[in-house]
Order: structure tokens, then sequence, then C-alpha cells
């Protein structure tokens, strides 16, 4: 049982790091613009011939 | 809009931020072509889409002004329209708070269920202890944080002496983690963590896509271009024009109307003879010419010719304002409607909190101490808490909502949807709602070369007729003639030469009754006449509300014998020049009669029959004080999201229904095991979450529901 020492901690660091991930996501603006991240894939970089 | 431009003092250095809705952008292309083609205006620094708003945040110099931004944005195809700071800002913030508060209940609930899932396979002695005090510790802080939203707004509930879904939710919740923070204290065997933190968890979900919905199309309402007159161009004594608020605009002003803007104040023409579309402000579909010394009405549209308007009323005095008001007064009502979610749980609360407390009372007196009573007692809470009754609501109307924007019709919340659900009667205004409210060309008698030179010509301007013009002829895929030399002179008309040919697009020699333009090539000559078209499905769209049990009929601010020609052509009853006011009084009348009438009208002059309805639609391309008071509104050409809106909302009523029932069945299986005390920990988990994810599948069945044709 003594891994449990590990385990737990390690579990909750995983979600914790998750949920903060999460937070700077949101306050980042990740979602502020869904359907626009979906579009963008789409444009073309302009590349200069060189 | 910002202060007017004089006040704006021009810096070379230094950068500001200005937000523009570009409803046309529909797709990567759009993207690209606006971030790059800004990006290399002089003055820019940086700009950004917005695609799911439909917005593009410019960093310029201050050296540029708002104008000169819409006129780059123009240059590159794009109408723009400047936005306010932000003003969808508060909404946001409630849905980020939502959805944190949901994210944290995620983080706790699968941390819990971890520990929890190892209790439940028989762990005991220490280390069930040690899980407990683990439980407790991650349970405490998520319950304070994720509860937040319902407990504030139980609060407010208790505070007004009254009680909503949020009470018992509180009170379950509060309870549920006190009494296991208790039992975790004293070495107990259960502890309800996990139930607290997996109710607040799903509850949170419905909430969110709640929010989610209600954010969704507010923006896609928000992008749709205004054309009412919220500045003018105010003529300065030396000549010069400066924007002015039309807040700040001051009787004895002269404004300079430009083609296609809305009046911002009621004036009296000083120069210029312009074409007046009041359809707006009357319904009237006819524009009216005026002259010099001609009074004309803020809100208002000058179609032809650029005029200069001595302001005699301003803001308050308006006859626009006057409406206003009349909406204000007529909004009253709908305040007072009670959501459904909120009826159940008026029932419902009581209920539960008695059974709760009958419980405990019924152990005591059966022998049982007072803690085993008040783990019965808590457990009946835990397991009747409404976690399905508290999704089964939102997540049908979000699916449902999600299906009706893809037919382009935007509903502003549930509640209008719960309201769009109960109508029997159906009110349409003509113009602009069962006709187009846009002047389209009758081409019939030209031949197809006359047609391309036609489009050729009309396609070089911006000129409302010409947009007209060009529409139709795109619509019946007439391709444009090889035209060269074409130019544009203001107020006379367009000019080119195909071939060797003249041609031009001008005002007719002769006054005509209708609006028209005459097409010459070389010697020959046609008169196009233009009016306003009933949009192409209004006739099935009717029948399909009358298939729906709703009994259609037109209110109209235009001409009678207009009415009667329409309400004559569509097969139901029309009446014809009617005020705002006496719109509003035949709603009232209709209501006393226990009906509940649907309003559909786009003019300012529906707008206090817009509020006053028990549902009501506005289109696309309505006023914004309209579009405001409607709880719903379609874009688009075709009528038919009307009647789609009306059998969606129903059938998402029934789904609702459906779900409630089930919620109940639910509770009516689980409640006898809690009051018997054999409700453990295990049970509460696996009989919540079956229950939510059974309320979830059945209002996704709602996802197809806009695709079966009305009937």
């Amino acid at each position: 049982m003594n891994v449990l020492v590990f385990l737990i901690p390690i579990a909750l660091g995983m979600g914790g790091a998750g949920l903060a991930f999460f937070f700077w996501a949101m306050r980042n603006g990740q979602f502020e613009d869904l359907d626009g991240a979906a579009n963008r894939v789409l444009i073309d970089e302009e590349e200069e011939p060189d | 809009m910002n202060a007017p431009t004089i006040l704006s003092v021009p810096e070379e250095t230094g950068f500001t931020d200005t937000r523009f809705t570009v409803p046309d952008m529909r797709c990567a292309g759009c993207i690209a072509k606006i971030e790059r083609g800004l990006a290399e205006v002089e003055g820019i620094e940086a700009a950004r889409v917005n695609f799911s708003a439909k917005r593009v945040a410019v960093r310029h110099s201050r050296a540029l002004d708002e104008q000169a931004l819409l006129g780059a944005l123009r240059q590159l195809g794009f109408e723009a329209q400047a936005a306010a700071d932000n003003p969808l800002a508060q909404d946001d913030r409630e849905t980020k708070m939502l959805l944190r508060a949901l994210a944290v209940a995620g983080f706790g609930m699968m941390n819990i269920m971890l520990l929890s899932v190892s209790i439940w396979s028989g762990l005991g002695g220490v280390t069930r202890e040690l899980f407990h005090w683990l439980s407790a510790l991650i349970a405490l802080p998520v319950v304070a944080y994720a509860g937040r939203p319902f407990f504030a707004s139980a609060l407010m509930a208790l505070r007004y002496g009254r009680t909503n879904m949020d009470v018992p939710i509180s009170i379950g919740v509060i309870l549920a983690t006190g009494l296991s923070l208790h039992e975790t204290v004293v070495g107990g065997e259960h502890a309800y963590f996990d139930g607290a933190v997996m109710l607040l968890f799903f509850l949170l979900a419905g909430r969110a896509l709640d929010a989610t919905m209600r954010n969704r199309t507010r923006a896609g309402i928000g992008a749709l271009l205004g054309r009412m007159g919220r500045s003018a161009g105010v003529i300065q004594p030396g000549g010069t024009i400066v924007r002015i608020e039309a807040d700040r605009l001051e009787p004895g002003m002269v404004m300079l109307v430009a083609v296609g803007e809305a009046l911002a104040a009621d004036g009296v023409i000083e120069q210029g003879r312009g074409t007046i579309d009041n359809a707006m402000l009357t319904g009237e579909s006819v524009p009216e010419q005026a002259g010099t010394g001609d009074t004309i009405f803020a809100g208002a549209i000058n179609l032809l010719d650029p005029i200069h308007v001595r302001v005699t009323a301003v803001a308050d005095e308006t006859v626009l304002a006057g409406i206003a008001r009349l909406m204000d007064e007529a909004g009253q009502s709908r305040s007072r409607y009670v959501r459904i979610a909120d009826r159940a749980s008026r029932l419902y609360a009581p209920v539960v909190h008695s059974l709760a407390a009958l419980s405990f009372v019924g152990w005591m007196v059966a022998g049982a101490g007072w803690h085993q009573s008040l783990v019965v007692a808590i457990a009946v809470l835990i397991i009747t808490c409404p976690c399905a009754m508290g999704l089964a609501v939102p997540a049908a109307q979000v699916v449902a909502s999600g299906a009706l924007i893809r037919k382009g019709l935007l509903v502003k919340d549930g509640s209008a949807l719960e309201r769009l659900a109960e109508v029997d009667t159906a009110l349409f205004d003509k113009t602009g709602t069962l006709t187009l409210g846009e002047l389209r060309a009758d081409v019939a008698g030209l031949d197809e070369e006359a047609k391309s030179i036609a489009l050729a010509l009309a396609q070089q301007s911006r000129h409302p007729l010409s947009i007209g013009l060009a529409k139709s002829l795109t619509s019946m895929r007439v391709s444009p003639a090889e035209l060269s030399d074409v130019r544009e002179i203001g107020g006379e008309g367009l000019t080119g030469r195909w071939g060797e040919i003249r041609v031009a697009l001008e005002r007719p020699a002769a006054a005509t009754a209708r609006t028209s333009v005459a097409l010459r090539v070389g010697q020959a000559s046609w008169t196009i006449g233009f009016e306003d078209q009933l949009r192409p499905d209004a006739k099935t769209t009717l029948y399909s509300l009358q298939a729906l049990g709703l009994r259609p009929a037109i209110v109209s601010g235009d001409d009678p014998v207009a009415v009667a020609e329409v309400a004559g052509e569509l097969g139901i009853e029309g009446n014809g020049s009617m005020t705002p006011a006496e719109k509003l009084a035949l709603l009232e009348d209709l209501k006393r009669a226990g009906h509940r009438p649907l309003m559909v009208g786009d003019g300012l002059n529906d707008g206090p029959a817009l509020a006053a309805a028990h549902a009501s639609i506005a289109p696309g391309t309505a006023s914004d004080a309209s579009r405001q008071a409607a709880d719903a509104v379609f874009i688009g050409e075709n009528l038919m999201p009307v009647a789609l809106a009306v059998q969606v909302a129903r059938r998402t009523m029934a789904i609702v229904r459906q779900n409630f029932g089930f919620a109940i069945g639910y509770n009516i299986l689980a409640v006898p095991l809690a009051v018997s005390g054999l409700v453990t920990p295990l049970i509460a988990a696996v009989a919540m979450s079956l229950s939510s994810l059974v309320v979830v599948g059945n209002s996704l069945r709602l996802a197809s529901a806009a695709n079966a044709p009305p009937v």
C-alpha cells in the first residue's frame, strides 16, 4: 500500500495540471473563435519564392 | 462609434483598437483576405478576425479614423460597421465563469470517484479513513467554488421569498457535504462527497449548455448589419462634415443624408429631392417622393439622391422614440412569463423537502438514533436532487436551437422556445416580412441582350436600385455583357459603351407612378419598374402554419388596397393602415380573448407588437429595435424558418416533458429505496449518472428535428 503515497499525489497532480492548463487556455482566449480556428487551417501560407 | 471625429486629435504615434462587425464573412478565404488586405493599409498595424462572432479587431494608428477603416474594408469587398467595444462582454463573463466551475467540478468528480471506487470495492480500516479525508480535502474547495452559481441564485430567490430550482439543489449539496464531513471526522462508513460533486458537475453542464446557446445566437444577431441611423453627418459652418451621434444632435443642425442612409432625427428637407423609404417606420411599401420643405422622420431611409435635412426634433421627441416608449411598456408582460423548469420546481421542492423531513421524523419515531435518521433524510435529498431535471430543459433546448441555427433561425433563449411552442395565432407584417422588403426589378419586358447589358451596368454601382436590378438578373442566371468605359454620375445614372453602341441606365424621362429606371441601348429604350416581391415560399409557409393549427393574418401599416392584394394572393385575412398603437391594441385584444399570438414583423412600427406578443420573430433585415424585441431572428429570403420554429419548439417541449416524466419516474423508483435507508453512495452515484445520460440521450433526438419538412 506504500505505493499509494506516490500514486495519489501523481494522480492529483496530473488532474490539477490539466485543470491549470484549461484555465490558462481560457484566459488566453483559445476558445474565443472556434469556427475561425477550423477555417484558418485552409488558408494557404503566402510564401515568397526566392 | 467614437466621439465626433473632430475631437480626436490626430497623432502620429500610438496605436488604438477598433472593432468592426463584418456579417458577410463566410469562408476561410474571407479571413485571409481581410487580415492580409488590412495589414497592407498604411497606418494599420494588425487585424485579427474573429470568425465565430463575425468581427474584426483592427489595431491602427490614431491618424486613421473609423471612416477610413470602413473605406478600406469596403475596398476589400466587405460591408462593415463599427461595433461597440464589446457588447457581449457581460454574457461572456457569465459563460466563462460557468465553464471554469464546470472544469473544477469535473476535476473534483474524477479524483473523488477514483478514491470512491476503491472504497466501494471493500476498502476498510485506516486506508478508508485516509481516502475519506482525501476526498474531503478535494471536495470542500470544489463545492465551494463550483457551487457558487447555485448558492448565489438560491440566496437571491430566498431573499425575495420565492423558490427556484437552485434552492433544493443548494440544500441538497450543502447537507450532503456537511454530513459526509461529519462521517469522515467520526470515521463512519459512508461519505457522499462523490454524489455531491457529481451532482454539481451534471447541473453545471446543463447551465453551461444554456449559456452557450444564448451566446451563440446573440453573437449571430449582433453581427447582422444595423441600418438604423445612430449617427449623422452634420454640415459645419465651414462646409466640412462631421459625424455626430444621434443623441448629440440638436435642432437646427443640417444633416447631409447619403444614399442608403437612415435618418437619425426628424427634420425638414432643406435642399435636394429625395425618394424616402418609410417601410421601417410605417410599413408603406412604395417609396415616397419628398422635396424641399417636406418633413421626414428618423428611421426613414433615403434611397436615391443625397439630401440636406434641417433637424427639427431629436432623441426623445422623434416619432421613433414614441414607438420605443410603446415598446418598453408592451414588453412588461413578457417578463412575467415563468419558465417550465421554475414551474416544475415550485411543485417539486416542497414535495422533496417534506419527504426528507418525513423520513427523518419517521425513523426517529421508529427508534433509530438522530444520526441514522439524518443519514436517511440526506440520502433522500441526494437521490431526489433534480439532476436529470436540471438537464431536462437545457439539453433539449440546446440541441433544438442548434438544429434551428442550421436552418437559418436564431432563437434568443430557452424561454423563447417555450413560448414559441404555445402560440396559436400568427400575425404577419407585410412589407419586409411577407415580402422581401427590397426593391426587385421587373425585367420581363427585356430581351436577352438588354438583360446582360443592364446587369453589366448595374453591377458597377452601389445604388439601391442597381443592387436590386443586379440581384434580380443574377438570380435569372443572366451573364453580364462586356462593356467598356462605364461611368457613374451621381444622381443621373450609369453610362457605358457596348462595342460601338452607347448604353445607359438612367432616370426615366417622364415621372412614373412607381419607382423605375430607363435602360437605353443606342436608340432603343426600356423602362424597368421596381417592386417589392413576396418571399418565394410565403404561401407554403402559411399553409404549414395552418397545418400546425395556427391562424395566420396580416397586420400592416401599408395602404389597405396593397394589403388586400397580398392577402388575397395568400388566401388569408388582412388589415391595412394600422398604426403601431393599433397593432398593439389588436394583440392585447387577442390575448384577452385567451389566444397566444405569434407576431412576425420587421419594421419599427412592429416593435411594440413584437414586444407584446406571446412570442415574436423578426427577419434578419429588420430594424435593430425590432430584432432586439423579437424572440428569434431568421436569416435569408425564405419565410419557412418561421413555421419550422413553431414545429421544432413544439417537438422540443414534447421532449422536455418526456425528460421530466423520466426524472419523476426515476424518483418514484429511487425514493422508496432512500426512505427505507437502503441507498449507499454507490447506488446514488450510479442512479445519478444513469438518469442524466438517459435525459441527454433523449434530447439528442432533436438534432434532426428541423430536417423533417413541416406538415
